[in-house]
């Protein structure tokens, strides 16, 4: 690739300008001038904030439909909304949380930190990265421009066949849901294979996989299930979209089509994508847990291995998503052994880290108490997960309230406590500002507060009777008080979500100045100052252990700055990653006009702007 | 609606179920009421299915509130030690044990093995094929209400399905649509109903399920397979009964009811017969033939109509043909001046409507 980075210096230039917040987020030449900068950059630091901000307001609007779901259930037989409406709500909040905020919320951490963890410039294809980000923000508004035309998607987040065939789903509905999950998987696709280079290709000498830190290990790991797990919903998806736009019969049972393909296909990649998911936080807390322990975590090959073995192991369990299907007990039997397998690495894990908090001297930052809520509270996740992966227990529990209960305390209370652990823990790394402690601490009370109170009690609701996806429950299935209760804890939750935003803005400007190591952490990150300069290193460290801050070895803030207007030369910005993505995503909205060549304006808007990025040197000539 | 409390089963074995117990005590600590939960999975089940399953789970429970208790106990123990103290010592780096890691491992593992055995074990036991002697039905969905087809019996009904207490049935599921999930959580398990597809063998994938129901009552269930807007409303009952009742019902099921000359039943069924009403419905010994719709034989004799959506009223069943949409989004039955399922409205008048609401109340005399 014409824009990999090496890892020497560029040609020099004379500079000199300081290396706070507004010199990294601002360019010269005023408020347009930023706009175009933010628009063409391929830097990894600003790609990663724009991912995390654009995350965050999918989270908001994800959160709005989950309130609005929570109204229509805090009593039986309400009539708040419409079933139809409901059926759009929960599955755009599903679709949403999933893919809009969970998945791009790792994405923003495995930028901004991964690359200055492995003493790394940028990532390896820094234009590729602003062009997965691009891709990912309009697949994310397409799916959500929805609801402009009040036809948001309404089969769920599962998009089971048949239901989604145009025979039973005639609306525009469906294609946008399949057309936009396109879009934003081929951004998932693009940044698996651009984070898989980066982390073999540039890490900083001495640096051998051993050594290093457990969060980009583990992004090393996710990347892989992504990279091998998204082609797999790529094929569900463009069969789907070939039976809608195209009459093919994948799906249609008549034709000799199979509706369960569908759902072997979706869980394929749906189970992998549960650890896509999970690993980046188990990579999160495997950082803070330590520093905040002030002891190195315990067992680190053990934790590498576990996360290596759950990403190999979650291939082979999809079919615990079809104990119902009818698959037969010698599959269901497979099924069950494979998935008690994977609860052992993932055991594992809780006890690795409870080892290394013993013996520690614990401080309880913020970023500390999430890594301990998610050590608390995602046991209970991974434990109502042992009750299901039993074939038969699941055969009540399925598709029930309990599974409800199960997968957000697996996914929120595992994956989104992670990563707010690393929101406190990285936050002066990005903006040198401390975000407030004081803020921190009501956000993470009335988050246990409002996360448990909305769903445990959907364990009981589960367990009583009450199947999910419904708009509705009559009176006399005894479920309204646990419901209320539910309801109440979202609306806690809710609060608790806004109390973080607030102490995200707020601390940007007013948090208390942070040093390059404020907490005293151990990884490469924390030797550049705060925020880093945009080259990151000036000099590329070398590493000679796997906590060099903790063992003194490595580059100080005094090596990593540039002094004397020696500036290491970075790729230039470009248009074109915007275009591109552009052209990529108008080839699938095309789509929609159900003629064939009307897509193809798409794709050949496409095949201009890569023909350009192409002949657009990396590095812009000096002036 | 019927009452919770007349929902028969299992009251007193509750009694001796230590999960109950707990669960009953922290709800009623949590809400200030005892409830009762027609649905529930977790009280003594009322069949055989139910039961394995129920005994699977108490096995599991414990297992993870075991593991449970020992997490917590752990953290909460490292928590409260090892925070630390102002001038307290620098902790030693120490990096890992590998008897620990070991013991940990093989310890999950043992635990995971002990649950793995019974699971296996259910699964196939769960999963037997139904005797020679098991009562045959035919369970099909259909956007949004059941299908019951009583092969041997030559009986066809919808939404209530009847079962003879003590004697195993073999549903044979399969779907007329899209795919759904048979769910009665008192008598066991779920399973999907699929649109029938043809295997590389020739076949028909068709799901089975087999259980005995152990106790005469009424067993709400409703559709567990998210299946389009009206999901939500696809409610169905077993109604379980000693074998010579059941008898009884299949008996009646056979024999067509007359309505009296000049009753309001009676034009009603003129009515019906001359409307597009037959075009989807059925009742058996008439000329009504239809196949789309659930069959109305001995309507009268049910509990609700609309799958469990409403009381089988004669009120209700004339507001229900009047405006089906109105009780069911998307229903694919029409209304009076409401084309539904593709189908044109049917223009009853209001006089016509009570006289149909009139006859099929009385289908179940």
């Amino acid at each position: 690739m014409a824009d990999a980075i090496a890892s020497e210096r560029g040609p020099q230039r004379a500079h000199a300008e300081g290396h706070g917040a507004a010199a990294l987020y601002t360019d010269p030449g005023g408020l347009w001038a930023t706009i175009r900068g933010w628009i063409t950059t391929v830097d990894h630091k600003r790609i990663g904030i724009m991912y995390a901000s654009a995350a965050l307001f999918f989270l908001l609007v994800g959160g709005l439909e989950a309130l609005l779901i929570r109204v229509q259930l805090a009593v039986p037989e309400n009539d708040f909304i419409g079933a139809e409406t409901y059926n759009q709500l929960f599955t755009m909040h599903g679709t949403t949380m999933i893919f809009l905020v969970a998945m791009p919320l790792a994405v923003a951490f495995f930028n901004y930190i991964v690359p200055l963890q492995i003493g790394a410039r940028d990532v390896a294809f820094p234009r590729l990265n602003a062009l997965s980000f691009w891709v990912f923000l309009f697949g994310g508004l397409f799916l959500n421009s929805s609801w402009l035309f009040g036809a948001a998607p309404n089969t769920s987040w599962v998009g089971y066949a048949n239901l989604t065939s145009v025979q039973y789903s005639p609306g525009l509905n469906v294609d946008f849901w399949v057309i936009g999950l396109s879009i934003v998987g081929i951004s998932s696709l693009i940044g698996a294979i651009n984070f898989i280079t980066t982390i073999i290709n540039l890490r900083a000498p001495g640096l051998t996989l051993m050594r290093m830190p457990l969060f980009t290990w583990m992004t090393f790991v996710t990347s892989w299930i992504l990279a091998t797990a998204i082609p797999v919903i790529a094929v569900a998806l463009i069969f789907l979209a070939a039976d809608r736009f195209f009459a093919t019969n994948f799906f249609v049972p008549g034709a000799g089509g199979d509706p369960v393909l569908w759902q072997h296909l979706f869980w394929i990649f749906g189970h992998p994508e549960v650890y896509i998911l999970i690993l980046p936080s188990f990579g999160i807390i495997s950082e803070v847990v330590p520093t905040f322990s002030r002891k190195p975590l315990f067992g680190y090959p053990i934790v590498v291995y576990a996360g290596i073995l759950i990403g190999f192991i979650g291939w082979g369990v999809w079919s615990h998503h079809m104990f119902t299907t009818g698959l037969g007990p010698i599959a269901d039997s497979f099924f069950v052994a494979s998935t008690m397998i994977i609860a052992i690495p993932t055991g594992v894990k809780i006890f690795n880290w409870l080892a290394t908090m013993w013996g520690g001297a614990l401080r309880f930052t913020t970023a500390m108490l999430f890594a301990i809520g998610l050590v608390a509270i995602f046991t209970i996740g991974g434990l109502s997960g042992i009750m299901h992966a039993s074939a038969p227990v699941d055969l009540q529990q399925h598709d029930s309230y309990f599974v409800v209960a199960h997968f957000h305390y697996t996914i929120v209370g595992g994956a989104v406590t992670g990563l707010f652990a690393g929101f406190y823990y990285w936050y002066p790394k990005v903006t040198g500002r401390l975000m407030s402690e004081t803020l921190g601490k009501w956000h993470f009370w009335t988050f246990i507060v409002g996360f448990n109170l909305t769903f445990f009690p959907q364990h009981f609701v589960g367990l009583f009777g009450m199947p999910r996806r419904v708009f509705t429950y009559p009176a006399e299935l005894g479920l309204g008080g646990w419901n209320m209760a539910s309801t109440i804890g979202a609306f806690i939750f809710g609060v608790s979500t806004l109390i973080f935003v607030w102490n995200l803005i707020r601390s940007a400007r007013r948090g208390t100045p942070a040093a390059a190591n404020p907490w005293d952490a151990p990884t490469l990150e924390w030797s550049v100052p705060s925020p880093p300069p945009h080259y990151n290193f000036a000099e590329i460290p070398e590493v000679e252990s796997r906590d060099p801050l903790w063992k003194g070895a490595a580059a100080g803030p005094d090596r990593a700055v540039a002094t004397g207007g020696d500036e290491p030369h970075m790729p230039s910005p470009s248009a074109w990653p915007i275009l591109t993505a552009l052209g990529i995503s108008l080839t699938w909205i095309l789509l929609m006009a159900r003629i064939w060549w009307v897509p193809l304006i798409g794709l050949a808007v496409t095949a201009v702007c890569v023909y350009s990025w192409a002949f657009q040197p990396a590095f812009r000539a000096e002036s | 609606m019927i009452g919770a409390g007349e929902l028969a089963g299992g009251r007193g074995r509750r009694l001796l179920n230590p999960i109950y117990y707990t669960i009953v005590i922290v709800s009623s600590a949590l809400l200030g009421c005892g409830q009762d939960y027609p649905q529930s999975t977790i009280d003594p089940a009322s069949g055989d299915f139910g039961a394995a399953i129920h005994s699977l789970y108490q096995t599991v429970f414990w297992w993870t509130m075991l593991i449970l208790a020992v997490v917590w106990g752990v953290l909460g123990w490292v928590l409260f030690r090892y925070r630390a103290r102002p001038g307290g010592p620098e902790p030693k780096r120490i990096h890992g044990h590998l008897g620990l890691e070991i013991g940990w491992t093989v310890g999950a593992a043992i635990i995971v093995v002990l649950i793995t055995i019974p699971t296996i074990h259910t699964v196939f036991q769960t999963q037997r094929e139904a005797g020679e002697d098991a009562l045959v039905v035919e369970v099909i969905g259909h956007q949004w209400w059941w299908e019951f087809r009583y092969p041997e019996q030559d009986v066809v009904t919808a939404n209530e399905l009847h079962l003879p207490v003590g004697r195993q049935v073999d549903l044979r599921l399969w779907s007329a649509d899209v795919i759904h999930s048979f769910w009665v959580p008192r008598l066991g398990g779920k399973r999907d109903l699929n649109p029938l597809v043809r295997k590389p063998d020739g076949s028909l994938a068709i799901n089975r399920l087999t259980f005995t129901v152990d106790e005469a009552g009424t067993f709400m269930g409703q559709c567990a397979e998210f299946c389009g807007p009206a999901h939500s409303l696809m409610g169905l009952r077993v109604i379980a009964a000693p074998e010579p009742e059941f008898e009884e019902w299949v008996e009646r099921m056979k024999t067509p009811v007359e309505p009296d000359s000049g009753s309001l039943a009676a034009r009603g069924r003129e009515v019906f017969m001359g409307a597009t009403c037959v075009a989807c419905h059925a009742i058996a010994g008439t000329n009504a033939r239809g196949r789309l719709g659930p069959d109305l034989t001995r309507l009268g004799a049910r509990t609700t109509i609309g799958a469990g959506l409403l009381e089988n009223t004669r009120e209700n069943l004339a507001a229900w043909i009047t405006a089906p949409a109105e009780f069911k989004p998307g229903v694919k039955m029409p209304g009076v001046a409401e084309e539904g399922g593709g189908f044109p409205p049917t223009g009853l008048s209001s006089e016509q409507v009570e006289a149909v609401a009139a006859y099929l109340a009385s289908l179940g005399r």
